[in-house]
């Protein structure tokens, strides 16, 4: 056991893992890497077993001075990184000791960066995950965002990461572009909205607002007219108001018909405005990467086409290993 | 069987993108909505599938979470399609072990008060409080008279969700006499712990701190959801309300607010409890005499 002294904790850092499953019907959002396949990959880089917890940095990553012999390694979005001053490869195995410091420069594309470190992260767990949930304050490092000199621990180091200096090629990572693709089940409550409205929903460009969290994010751009109805018994007599119901991870509800918002991993899990459709399980990695003022558009697609994007990213995830390997 | 004043349409299957299916069983809200989804939950829940990660009832639906690499969303929506057909939740002998729960709330207190002040841009009525909009527009002459409506008769534990240990409760009374209002505008982005709200036909207590979109009418002494799990009544469980509970939301004034919150500042605490066997199907061939003894069994 040893600890990693967090120098700066940068703007909203946090410990996360794969996520805290089965307890949705509590209301308890399954929390996790935003960024699973960056977070994934991490892991990998330094020989951790899948499921480690390691740090999730949105926008400005946090310094750390390592205590001990470590293998370290950062993925997610471009930010140039540092050694005792000296820069380092991102998506790279690397070597740190006792003493040394890691450094982030400003993000230059993308959202949030991963930091994963051989052993792990070494807080307990809480409900089978190491995730922190910070609306309740439970779970990671006393259920909140590092803050300047926290002294997190790490666990034991057992690892046996690839060879230092092993790198993930170009073509594996994630791009980041202009305007983000969200592929999209449409569904659930779209109803409520008109035809004209859905089309409109698919085709404009929507710009994320500063509204943008672990929880959900806020868009604009469009505007969605309702359908008129009576409102059924319990509902509420708003034009969006349905009766209450559970919210996907992903889902998309349109309060005002204005301000389109996603649903993410600290989501809310039940809700009493109308729902549009969901973002495919594989994209919620995409929109964890834009941040205020990206765009994005969403594309329908259907059942078949989320699950052979499930495939894919588990192949790209194989051919990460594959490559690292050697 | 008794004769049930709903009858419910086809239920309509859909997917939240690949790890949720979604079922609505209507539109509208009614305990037979809610009867039948609890029932089909926790009939799938003692199935033990494969791949289902989270069961969740909810009002008039529910939700499953899934691991679609472990189980076929469209083979799990043809079993879930079985279960409507079969399970009958109100069968005469079918009943619900359930707790019925006083739980005190100060009505039209003054936390709740500043902060819905605060958020009238949001609102339907700018002029109006959320209790003097929510009387007026469900045709009462007073404050006190809706207040005394909504103290009056219990609520059933409709769905657990929005944040941990949120209840949705929905009040046992016949369809005319529910209140009824409609959700903010647009969702505050502050909302007091523990406030007593209320949107659509739903009553809640909001666990923490934080967005909501529901009226504001008043504010429990006593937590929903305990972290610390140092109260007794949150040994087993960070969260206390569950599906299918019964709770009085009982009109307390400033004094005896005061003293709850100095039990559960001390950890003494305890919510007023009674197990009960609820018949659904005999609650809707007379939910006044149920009502009353429900009442009657908790205070006894």
């Amino acid at each position: 056991m040893s600890d990693v002294l967090v120098r700066k904790g940068g703007l909203h850092t946090t410990v996360q893992d794969k996520g805290r499953d089965g307890y949705y019907s509590l209301g308890m959002p399954p929390s996790g890497a935003m960024d699973q396949y960056s977070y994934r990959v991490a892991n990998m880089l330094v020989g951790n077993p899948d499921g480690a917890a390691a740090l999730e940095a949105t926008y400005v990553g946090p310094t750390l001075e390592f205590t001990d012999d470590r293998y370290v390694a950062v993925t997610g979005a471009d930010a140039p990184v540092t050694i005792n001053g000296e820069p380092v490869e991102r998506w790279s195995t690397l070597r740190v000791r006792a003493g040394d410091v890691l450094e982030f420069a400003m993000l230059s594309a993308g959202a949030r960066l991963y930091v994963a470190v051989s052993g792990g992260i070494g807080v307990e767990e809480y409900l089978g995950s190491r995730s922190t949930y910070t609306l309740t304050g439970l779970g990671g490092f006393q259920g909140r965002a590092l803050k300047d000199d926290d002294r997190l621990p790490l666990d034991d180091d057992g690892a046996t990461p690839p060879a230092v200096g092993s790198t993930l090629t170009e073509k594996l990572r994630p791009a980041f572009p202009h305007v983000a693709t969200l592929r999209t089940m449409i569904g659930l409550c779209s109803y409520r909205v008109t035809k004209d409205s859905m089309r409109e929903f698919s085709e404009v460009p929507w710009k994320v607002t500063k509204d943008a969290d672990r929880i959900g994010y806020r868009l604009r751009g469009g505007r969605l007219r309702f359908v008129d109805r009576k409102p059924p018994h319990g509902a509420g007599s708003d034009p969006a108001n349905v009766v209450d119901l559970g919210y996907p991870i992903g889902s998309i509800q349109v309060p005002g018909g204005d301000e389109p918002i996603v649903l993410l991993n600290d989501a809310v899990t039940a809700g009493g405005y109308a729902t549009v459709g969901t973002v495919i399980s594989v994209d919620r990695d995409t929109i964890a990467q834009t941040k205020s003022g990206d765009q994005v558009r969403f594309e329908p697609v259907d059942l078949d086409t989320a699950l052979a994007a499930r495939r894919d990213r588990r192949d790209r995830l194989e051919r990460a290993r594959a490559s690292l390997r050697r | 069987m008794a004769t049930t004043s709903v009858e419910l349409p086809r239920a309509r299957y859909d997917y939240g993108g690949d790890e949720f299916i979604f079922v609505e069983l209507d539109e509208a809200m009614s305990l037979e909505a809610n009867f039948k989804a609890m029932a089909i939950t926790s009939a799938l829940r003692e199935e033990n599938v494969d791949g289902v990660i989270d069961i969740c009832p909810s009002n008039a639906s529910y939700l499953i979470r899934i691991d679609p690499d472990r189980v076929n969303p469209a083979e799990l929506v043809a079993r879930l399609e079985g279960l409507e057909r079969t399970v009958q939740p109100l069968a005469a002998d079918k009943t619900l072990h359930t707790r019925l729960v006083d739980v005190p709330v100060l009505y039209n207190d003054p936390w709740t008060h500043e902060t819905l002040m605060r958020f009238r841009d949001r609102h339907q009525d700018p002029e109006a409080s959320d209790l003097e909009y929510a009387a007026r527009i469900n045709g009462f002459d007073t404050v006190p008279q809706v207040i005394d409506a909504l103290s009056g008769a219990p609520f059933l534990v409709t769905m657990i969700g929005f944040v941990p240990g949120l209840p949705f409760c929905y009040q046992m009374v016949p369809k005319e006499r529910q209140i009824e209002v409609p959700k903010y505008v647009r969702p505050r982005t502050d909302t007091p712990e523990r406030a007593f709200g209320f949107g659509g036909a739903f009553a809640v207590v909001y666990p923490v701190r934080g967005a909501g979109g529901y009226q504001l009418f008043g504010l429990a002494p006593a937590p929903v959801f305990d972290l610390s799990q140092s109260l007794a009544d949150f040994r087993e469980s960070i969260v206390f309300p569950r599906p299918g509970d019964i709770l009085r939301y009982r009109s307390i004034d400033q004094t005896e607010f005061d003293a709850v919150r100095a039990e559960v500042e001390k950890g003494t605490f305890r919510y007023r409890i009674r197990e009960y066997e609820f018949s659904p199907a005999h609650f809707l061939a007379d939910p006044d005499g149920v009502n009353n003894e429900l009442l009657e069994v908790l205070y006894r």
